[in-house]
C-alpha cells in the first residue's frame, strides 16, 4: 500500500465484442419487426404501406448510433486502492468501489453472451445500491480482474 | 435430545420456553373468526347466521381444543440452547427447522413485553441478525429470564467469553435522555400528516354529503377515514410514549411504550447512517427526531423527538467522535443550481468533516442526513442532461444498511473532486476504525466493534 491512490486512473475501454453483439441482435429484431409490420401492411393494403417497414429500420439505424456511443462511454480503471467505473451518455455516472469494501464479485454469462465469447464482472459491496458492473470482457480479461479483485478485497477487507 | 457438544454447562444446554407460550395459539380460530367478523361484517353475518349455535359450539369445540394441542405440541418441540459460538432455535414436529444464529453476527437484542404478556409475566425476544431477512423470535421467555438471555447475548456478541458473560449478568445502564410525555403528544399534534388527515376525513364526507345526500356513505367513509386518522396518531404516541434511552457497555438502550413495553438496544459502531429529521411544524421549537440505520437491524427510531442541542450529544454517542454540522457550515449548491430544481436548490447542503458527510434536503420537512466515512461501501457520481447543461451533478454515498445518501446540485468539479477525496477518506477511516476496533475487543466487552464477523 505504499502508493497513494491520488495517482491518475488508468482507464481501460471495454472489448469491441459487446459492440458487435449488441449491433447484431438489434439488427436481427429490426429485420424481424421490418418484416413483421412491412409484409401484412403491403399484401393487406397497399403496396404502398409496405413502407411503414421503413420506420423500423430507421430506428435501428438510430439505435445502432446508440449503442455506439454507449459502448464508448463505458470505461474502468483499477487503481491501487480502489476499482472506478464510468460510463453513460446522457445520464452519466462514476462509480468508486474501495477493493476492501468488496464482498463478492461476480462473474456472469449468457447463452448469447457465451456465443460472442463476452463475459460480465459484477462487484458486490454490503450496499445493494452499488451498481459496479462491468459487461462485455473477454473471459480470460473477466477471471483476470474476478482474481485480482477477489485478492485485493481479501486484503484490504474491512466489512460494514 | 439434547445434541452434544453443549459448551455451556449451563443447566445442560437445551432450554425450553415458558409454559405460558402454547395459550396465544389456542385462541388463534377465535382471533380468525373475530377478524374475519370485524373485517367482512356483512358476509359474517351472513354465514354465520346460517350455523345453529349447536353446529357453532361444536365447532369451537373441536377447533379450539385441536389448536390447544397443536400449542402444547409445538412448544414442547421447540428448545433453544446457547453454546461457544451460536444460539440454536430448534422448532417444528413434521417439519423440523434448526436456526444456528452465530453469536458475533446478533446486531441487537430487542425485548417486547406485550400487554398480555406483562399481565402473566413474559416476553419476547427478537433478534437482529446480519443478513436474515427476517427477525427470529424466541417467545415467550420469562421476564427475568428474558433479561438474563439479552445480557449473555449481548455481551458474547461483545466479545467476552461464555463464563464473563454470565456472570456479567446484565450490563448497568444510565440514562441519557426521557422524552416527556406531553412533547411527544405535542411533537405528534405538530404533524402536517395529521392534520392533512384529519383534514382529508372532515373534507371527503361533507363532500360526499353535498353530492349524493344519503347518510349511509357518508357514514361508511367518514367513520373508517377519522378512525384511521385518530388511530395512526394514537399508535405512534402509545408505541413512544414513555421513550427512555439510557447507555450501557451494550450500546444505547431504548425503553418505550405505553401498553406494549419494547426494550432494545442500538450496537455501537454499526450504526451507518443517521438523520436528523425536522418537520415544517417543528423547526420554531428547535425540534428534531433522529433516525438510524444499523445494517441487518429494522430498529430505525433513536429519538422520536427532542430539542437539537440534547439530541446532537445523542448522536456523538452513537458515532463516537462526530460532531453535527451546524447550518452554517453547510455548503451551498450554486446560484445556477435553481434552473435544475427551483425553490428546494436552497436547502441542498452538504458538510465533510473528519469523520463524517452530512448531507441536507428538503425546503420544509428538513432531513440531514450524517454517514461516517467508515461505513461508505461505494460512492458514485451522477449526472444527468439538464444538469450537465448547468454543470451540476450529485453525490451518491452507498452505505451497508441499504440507504444512499445523496448530496443533490454540487458543481460538477467539486463533485468530482469530492467522489476521488471521499473514496480515499472512506477508506483510510475504514482502516482506522479496524484498527480501533481491534484493540477496543481487546479492552473489553462492548465499547466499539467493526468487521462483523469477518475475522
Amino acid at each position: 500500500m505504499g502508493r497513494t491512490s491520488e495517482d491518475q486512473p488508468v482507464w481501460t475501454a471495454l472489448p469491441p465484442g459487446l459492440l458487435r453483439m449488441r449491433r447484431l441482435l438489434l439488427v436481427l429484431w429490426a429485420a424481424l419487426a421490418a418484416v413483421a409490420v412491412g409484409v401484412p401492411l403491403g399484401v393487406l393494403l397497399a403496396p404502398a404501406w409496405a413502407a411503414c417497414a421503413l420506420l423500423p429500420v430507421a430506428a435501428a439505424v438510430w439505435g445502432w448510433v446508440l449503442l455506439g456511443r454507449n459502448w464508448r462511454s463505458w470505461r474502468y480503471a483499477e487503481r491501487a486502492d480502489d476499482l472506478l467505473i464510468s460510463r453513460g451518455v446522457l445520464w452519466r455516472e462514476e462509480t468508486v468501489v474501495p477493493y476492501g469494501r468488496m464482498q463478492l464479485v461476480e462473474v456472469t454469462s449468457g447463452p448469447v453472451e457465451r456465443r460472442f465469447g463476452l463475459a460480465t464482472v459484477q462487484l458486490h459491496t454490503a450496499a445493494a445500491a452499488t451498481d459496479a458492473t462491468i459487461p462485455g470482457l473477454d473471459p480470460a480479461e473477466a477471471e483476470r480482474l474476478r482474481d485480482r479483485l477477489t485478492r485485493l478485497g481479501q486484503a484490504r477487507s474491512a466489512g460494514l | 435430545m439434547t445434541a452434544p457438544g453443549d459448551g455451556t454447562g449451563r443447566g445442560g444446554g437445551e432450554r425450553r420456553l415458558h409454559p405460558v407460550t402454547p395459550l396465544r395459539r389456542a385462541w388463534a380460530p377465535l382471533a380468525v373468526i373475530v377478524g374475519w367478523a370485524v373485517h367482512d361484517p356483512d358476509q359474517a353475518h351472513r354465514q354465520l347466521s346460517r350455523l345453529t349455535p349447536a353446529m357453532l359450539g361444536l365447532a369451537l369445540a373441536v377447533l379450539v381444543p385441536a389448536a390447544a394441542v397443536y400449542g402444547v405440541v409445538s412448544w414442547w418441540y421447540t428448545r433453544y440452547a446457547v453454546t461457544d459460538a451460536e444460539l440454536r432455535i430448534r422448532t417444528g414436529l413434521l417439519f423440523r427447522r434448526t436456526a444456528h444464529i452465530r453469536l458475533e453476527r446478533i446486531q441487537a437484542v430487542d425485548v417486547t413485553r406485550p400487554l398480555l404478556g406483562r399481565l402473566a409475566g413474559v416476553a419476547k425476544l427478537k433478534l437482529d441478525v446480519i443478513g436474515a431477512r427476517k427477525k427470529d423470535e424466541l417467545a415467550f421467555l420469562g421476564e427475568i429470564e428474558a433479561r438474563a438471555l439479552r445480557a449473555e447475548l449481548l455481551a458474547r456478541a461483545a466479545g467476552a467469553a461464555p463464563g464473563a458473560a454470565h456472570r456479567a449478568g446484565e450490563a448497568p445502564a444510565r440514562q441519557l435522555v426521557r422524552v416527556p410525555s406531553g412533547v411527544l403528544a405535542a411533537s405528534l399534534l405538530l404533524l402536517v400528516p395529521t392534520w392533512a388527515k384529519l383534514a382529508a376525513s372532515l373534507v371527503v364526507p361533507v363532500l360526499l354529503w353535498l353530492i349524493t345526500h344519503q347518510p349511509w356513505p357518508v357514514l361508511a367513509t367518514a367513520v373508517p377515514l377519522v378512525g384511521g386518522a385518530v388511530t395512526s396518531s394514537v399508535r405512534r404516541f402509545a408505541g413512544a410514549c414513555d421513550w427512555t434511552l439510557s447507555e450501557s457497555p451494550d450500546g444505547l438502550r431504548i425503553d418505550r411504550g405505553l401498553l406494549d413495553r419494547t426494550h432494545e438496544t442500538v450496537p455501537p459502531g454499526r450504526v451507518q447512517t443517521v438523520r436528523l429529521v425536522q418537520p415544517l411544524l417543528w423547526r420554531p421549537l428547535g425540534w428534531v427526531r433522529v433516525e438510524l440505520d444499523v445494517a441487518g437491524s429494522s430498529n430505525s427510531l433513536l429519538l422520536p423527538v427532542a430539542p437539537r442541542h440534547i439530541a446532537e450529544p445523542v448522536v456523538a454517542r452513537v458515532l463516537p467522535g462526530v460532531t453535527v454540522p451546524a447550518d452554517t457550515e453547510l455548503l451551498r449548491p450554486p446560484r445556477r443550481a435553481r434552473w435544475c430544481l427551483p425553490l428546494w436548490w436552497r436547502a441542498q447542503g452538504i458538510a465533510v468533516t473528519d469523520t463524517v458527510v452530512a448531507a441536507r434536503s428538503g425546503l420544509l420537512h428538513r432531513r440531514l442526513a450524517l454517514v461516517p466515512h467508515a461505513k461508505v461501501q461505494s460512492v458514485r457520481l451522477t449526472q444527468g442532461p439538464w444538469q450537465r447543461v448547468w454543470q451540476v451533478a450529485a453525490l451518491r454515498l452507498d452505505t451497508g444498511a441499504n440507504r444512499t445518501v445523496t448530496a443533490h446540485l454540487r458543481d460538477a468539479q467539486e463533485a468530482a473532486g469530492l467522489l476521488r477525496a471521499q473514496a480515499v477518506r472512506s477508506r483510510t477511516a475504514c482502516r482506522a476504525a479496524r484498527q480501533d476496533g481491534r484493540t477496543a475487543r481487546n479492552a473489553g466487552p462492548g465499547t466499539a466493534w467493526d468487521g462483523l464477523g469477518q475475522r
